[in-house]
């Protein structure tokens, strides 16, 4: 059960939306209508460049009613790109084919809630596409607040503002704008939620500020757009197999497996879905937990690991497969 | 006590101060009254002046003076009963803003009321700090008539609607602030155990 | 496969059984000599043809009667089928994989016709017609979930997503084993398996939470669960318990036979793409102990399996008052011979 069916589709239309932002509009191979989804959600691109496979998350933007396409977007990471996002723009054109999973969502709008304050940065925007389409055709109470580094490098700053009024804010950093998230939160009525996403310090400093508000930890969630960073290499033995596997530096755990024919569970590839999590039977020296899903109890037991994220520094890991 | 190994059993981990909460409100009844205390000794007084007690049970003058002395500097308000209590809850969380942290100590009913009126203003239980204090009794609810029964002690219990002899269950519901009530001498009419007092 | 549906009773004069057909595709549980608890979830793709794994939604000869005595059960307390606000939008997305699948699966029996969101559905057996608004409640006769609910075999059950939490915010519950909809509607994953003893130990509650919480978009499961009941009876609620209960008193020898009844619930669970709700569907097959024994590898097996069972189980399954007359009429059918594994006849 590793990963889900995948799909094949054509790059039917791309667009440079921003400095370095791209979007594309992806069809089915054969037209056939693609599944709905809901807000939050987000694919798995599955990328063939040269002899390296490459799975990227991209959350997907559109209307989840819209079964005709699905709209991703893509930052060019440029020189700590090594990977998926300078091959989408440099190599992925219309007319390409690709293959993506079916949507999954790791950051769903709380249904309970009575109001939705959405907090995006930069690239963080994307998860917001689709959840505002969906929140707005639920009547939902929302509001945005979008912060990018100016107009140039900030994507879809006139779409959302046209489409949903005073709901959105955008500001912008070369002109001294922050989001005044302080005044945004300390004014909110009993029942409203808090979703961040975008670069990780500005993660950590929404949830501490609403923390510092006295906003409970149920009400605030996350997405990290994180993809596994490099290291050192490392060995992998395999406890039930007897195999040892090495681990290049740029390369995930879970990407040397399958590189080497291993079939190993995973989902979301960024540390959040908990699919991928394998038990480990001896380790040389500390595990480097990078993922958003073990406790800090099952970190430091270093009985656990999450594959597609997590490494260690040198040396060997003995791992239950 | 309160533990059990059925996995709906709420469990009360203990009052905790919230120190950034711009306002704390508390529910409690004279057992809990204590945990609140307590609780105002393990933080700083600008916690309690941020801090209405809601004290949801009747009390003597006497009493009531007490308390306010034990729980100054905070704002402690009387009501006679739990359901009146429950009733001032809703006025606080009416209009209030985010910001608010809801503590609940006492009885299980009390507790369970307190997070039952909180769900309305889409307040998550696990936000709520809760302390279990003073009896055990139970608020049951007969699977059969759906009639409430009220500060149970014993199992089984009779059904004080439609008189079925119910045993009660650790299952709980946090919708209903209820434990289950079952008919237990459905198979075989009349074999009942006899009655203990589980839940003084 | 053309299907004859017959008319049949769950109560009262219990008029149900099984036609030979019928009883070659029960889906037997056991597919070993003891009884083991195990989350055995499989991919829920199509099965064999005929048999009752072949299409998400199984509709055999029973349909018509089952679906009348759910209308009986539905009309005396109105609380078997719940949903709270916030599932809407999953209400109508059960409604939409439930009639494609239908009336895709079975087009002699069922018609969708969709343009845009006007959708026209017809519905052989039970003579509906109805047109309606995708997306409108005020078109329909019930909420979505309750009009296609009274229109398919088994009970369903809507899990909202929340907080790494599976939250049992709806559903139709007419023929549950033992549980109350109504009592445990709103609970999470957890609470409302509370009562289950055993699993919760051994951490099956927590593997089954994590996999179903990364369940895929067209991605469906299912697993097989099993209980006894006496009488052919689909309304075996907590809530009507003081009336039924006494059936298990009335189990002798000579009764084992016809009275005790292995119930099986094939239990599905899709994802559902616009709300990121789960749809669990808990399909039940009925099979007297009469028919059972007529495949000899059952006949065998299950006495074997009830010997082996735990006390806990016993109790929770409310086994106890009639287990051991049943092992002893089973023995007579248990000659010691090995039987093969998985749970089809030989
Ligand atoms: C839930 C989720 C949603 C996301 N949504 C979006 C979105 O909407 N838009 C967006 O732009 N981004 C999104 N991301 C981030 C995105 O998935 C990528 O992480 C990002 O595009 C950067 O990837 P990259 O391949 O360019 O760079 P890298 O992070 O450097 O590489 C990514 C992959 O390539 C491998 N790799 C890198 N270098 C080497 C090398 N030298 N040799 C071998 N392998 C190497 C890495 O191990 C990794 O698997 C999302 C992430 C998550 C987790
Ligand atoms: S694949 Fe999702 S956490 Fe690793």
């Amino acid at each position: 059960m590793s990963g889900s069916l995948l799909r094949r589709v054509r790059v039917a239309e791309v667009e440079q939306v921003a400095n370095r932002i791209k979007r594309f509009r992806l069809v089915d191979i054969d037209n056939a209508p693609l599944s709905e989804f809901s807000g939050g959600s987000h694919i798995s691109v599955v990328m063939h460049s040269g002899d390296r496979l490459m799975r990227n998350p991209y959350s997907l933007m559109g209307s989840p009613t819209d079964t005709s396409s699905y709209q991703i977007s893509v930052l060019n990471c440029g020189n700590d790109s090594r990977g998926g996002s300078k091959f989408m723009h440099d190599a992925v054109s219309v007319g390409s084919e690709l293959e993506i999973s079916e949507p999954l969502n790791l950051f769903p709008p709380c249904k309970l809630a009575r109001k939705h304050i959405l907090v995006a940065g930069g690239i963080g925007i994307t998860p917001f596409m689709s959840m505002m389409n969906e929140l707005d055709a639920l009547h939902c109470d929302f509001e945005l607040h979008y912060g990018v580094r100016s107009l140039e490098e900030g994507a879809y700053c006139k779409y959302l503002q046209s489409r949903y009024g005073s709901r959105v804010n955008v500001y912008l950093q070369d002109q001294g704008q922050m989001i005044p998230l302080e005044s945004v939160l300390g004014s909110q009525r009993l029942g409203t939620h808090m979703y961040v996403c975008g670069p990780k310090p500005m993660i950590d400093w929404a949830l501490q500020t609403a923390e510092l508000l006295g906003w409970p930890a149920e009400n605030v969630h996350s997405e990290q757009f994180s993809a596994p960073p490099p290291g050192k290499p490392f060995v992998v033995k395999l406890a039930k197999s007897g195999r040892e596997i090495e681990v290049r530096g740029h390369q995930s755990i879970l990407e040397a497996l399958e590189e080497h024919g291993v079939d190993a569970p995973f989902l979301c590839r960024g540390g959040a879905c908990g699919q991928c999590e394998t038990g480990v039977v001896s380790c040389d020296g500390f595990i480097e937990h990078n993922d958003h899903f073990l406790t800090e109890a099952e970190r430091v037991s270093g009985k656990k690991i999450m594959i597609c994220m997590s490494r260690i520094p040198s040396g060997s890991i003995t791992l239950d497969l | 006590m309160t533990i059990s190994t059925l996995k709906s059993r709420p469990t009360y981990p203990g009052l905790s101060p919230d120190h950034n909460a711009r306002s704390n409100i508390i529910v409690c009844d004279k057992a809990g009254a204590e945990a609140v205390t307590e609780l105002f000794s393990r933080a700083d007084d600008t916690f309690a002046k941020r801090s209405t007690v809601i004290v949801a049970e009747g009390t003597t003058d006497q009493d009531a003076e007490t308390l306010k002395t034990a729980l100054a500097p905070a704002t402690v308000g009387f009501q006679p009963s739990l359901e009146t209590g429950i009733a001032r809850l809703r006025e606080f969380l009416k209009d209030a803003p985010m910001g608010l942290r809801l503590y609940a100590a006492g009885s299980e009913p009390l507790i369970g009321s307190v997070v039952q009126a909180a769900a309305d203003y889409s307040i998550d239980h696990l936000s709520i700090r809760t302390e279990h204090r003073g009896s055990l009794k139970r608020r049951v609810q007969c699977v059969h008539c759906k009639g409430f029964t009220e500060n149970v002690t014993t199992n089984p219990v009779t059904c004080s609607h439609c008189g079925l002899t119910l045993m009660v269950r650790d299952h709980y519901s946090r919708r209903l602030a209820a434990f289950q009530g079952v008919c237990i001498d459905a198979e075989v009419p009349g074999e009942v155990p006899e009655t203990e007092a589980l839940y003084q | 496969m053309a299907l004859t549906f017959k008319d049949e009773t769950f109560r009262d004069d219990f008029t149900f059984s099984n036609s030979p057909a019928a009883i070659r595709r029960f889906p037997f549980p056991f597919v070993e000599d003891k009884y083991m608890y195990s989350v055995n979830i499989e991919p829920h793709t199509t099965g064999p043809e005929g048999s009752v794994f072949e299409f998400p939604f199984d509709i055999d000869e029973h349909y018509v009667s089952e679906m009348r005595d759910r209308a009986m059960v539905l009309q005396e307390d109105p609380a078997r089928c719940q949903a709270l606000p916030h599932m809407m939008m999953a209400q109508w997305d059960m409604l939409e994989l439930v009639m494609m699948s239908m009336a895709r699966d079975y087009p002699d029996l069922f018609t969708l016709t969709r343009d845009g969101s006007k959708w026209h559905w017809v519905n052989r057996p039970l003579k509906i017609e109805q047109t309606f608004t995708f997306g409108d409640a005020s078109t329909l006769p019930y909420e979505p979930m309750e009009y296609i609910g009274r229109q398919v075999q088994g009970d369903f059950s809507i899990q909202d997503q929340r907080d790494n939490q599976l939250w049992m915010d709806a559903g139709i519950i007419t023929s549950q084993a033992d549980w109350s909809l109504d009592f445990d509607v709103g609970m999470n994953f957890f609470e409302w398996h509370g009562p289950v003893p055993l699993a919760h130990e051994a951490g099956v509650f927590e593997r089954a939470l994590k996999f179903l919480l990364n369940l895929q978009i067209s991605n469906p499961v299912r697993r097989l669960n099993w209980t006894m009941t006496i009488n052919p009876r689909l309304d075996t609620s907590p809530e009507n318990y003081h009336k039924w209960g006494k059936d298990r008193t009335t189990v002798t020898p000579e009764n084992v036979g016809q009275k005790v009844h292995l119930r099986v619930e094939m239990q599905g669970l899709f994802r559902l793409p616009r709300s990121n709700a789960i749809l669990f569907s808990i399909r039940g097959y009925l099979l007297s102990l009469d028919q059972l024994v007529t495949v000899p590898k059952w006949g065998r097996r299950l006495h074997r399996v009830l010997k082996t069972l735990p006390e806990e189980l016993i109790g929770y399954k409310g086994l106890s008052r009639y287990r051991d007359t049943t092992i002893e009429w089973l023995s007579k059918y248990d000659d010691g011979a090995p039987t093969s594994r998985g749970g089809g006849p030989d």
